[in-house]
């Protein structure tokens, strides 16, 4: 187990630097975490992704892998590569503070 | 973490359903984890990318153990397509998409598709029979080249 500071808070992250405890998370912290994944700046079509995981996180304990994304978040696969080109769910799931989602497809 | 993979060049070489899904999910999952991906059909995993045939992918009757079905039911007329509908229908249920789909959305995180062209000779095939999400038939020293630098899965 790891620490993280972002915004000023510390939190605890895992050794790929996603949070372990998800209520840690603020949204003032995720342009700090996106910067570090090569991201400069947090666009509206970013933050709608960012979002979406966060909500489904919340609300099926999981988080969506990028097949589910790009079919209802309402960002195609291949935007959401150009926003995300290190992995859009893993990376958006890093910026929403919550676990890396699990999955194969 | 010590090492990672910053790029995989999966080669699909068998044109069977059990043959062609494995190297799709490397390297569509590959591509979830920001690892640069391509993929390279020779021989009969041309089927994968061919306009004719990537609709009609089939679950190999015969020559599979893994089936636990004798050689001559697995061989009967139609048992193979049997045997791929039950296979389809228990992927649709994952959510795991089929052939076409799967190629489309891999070709949209960025991975790149090729043709060998010493298949595409073989078989009389043209960029024209492939699938628009090629984007060329190549040699297997421009396959090298595209391939340096990271790993190559032959499957």
């Amino acid at each position: 187990m790891a620490e993280a500071t972002y915004d000023g808070q510390v939190v605890s992250v895992n050794d790929e630097g996603f949070f372990t405890e998800p209520e840690q998370w603020t949204e003032t912290m995720a342009p700090q975490i996106a910067k570090a994944d090569g991201i400069d700046q947090l666009t509206d079509r970013h933050w709608q992704v960012v979002r979406f995981m966060r909500h489904e996180y919340q609300t099926k304990g999981t988080a969506p892998t990028v097949r589910v994304l790009g079919k209802v978040s309402g960002v195609s696969v291949r935007e959401l590569y150009q926003l995300f080109p290190k992995g859009p769910a893993k990376i958006a799931a890093k910026i929403a503070g919550i676990p890396k989602p699990r999955g194969c497809i | 973490m010590s090492g990672t993979i910053e790029k995989v060049s999966i080669i699909v070489s068998k044109g069977s359903l059990e043959g062609i899904y494995p190297a799709l999910i490397m390297a569509n999952g590959a591509r979830a984890e920001g690892i640069e991906a391509n993929l390279f059909f020779t021989f009969f995993g041309l089927d994968a990318i061919s306009k004719k045939r990537h609709e009609h992918i089939k679950i190999a009757g015969v020559g599979n153990p893994g089936l636990h079905l004798a050689t001559l039911v697995g061989g009967m007329p139609g048992v193979p397509g049997l045997l791929t509908s039950y296979m389809e229908r228990k992927m649709d249920k994952l959510d795991i998409p089929p052939i076409p789909e799967f190629l489309e959305m891999i070709a949209d995180t960025g991975a790149g598709l090729y043709g060998c062209q010493a298949s595409c000779d073989l078989f009389g095939l043209t960029k024209d029979d492939l699938i628009g999400q090629v984007k060329d038939i190549i040699t297997v020293g421009e396959f090298y080249a595209l391939a340096a630098g990271g790993q190559i899965i032959f499957t």
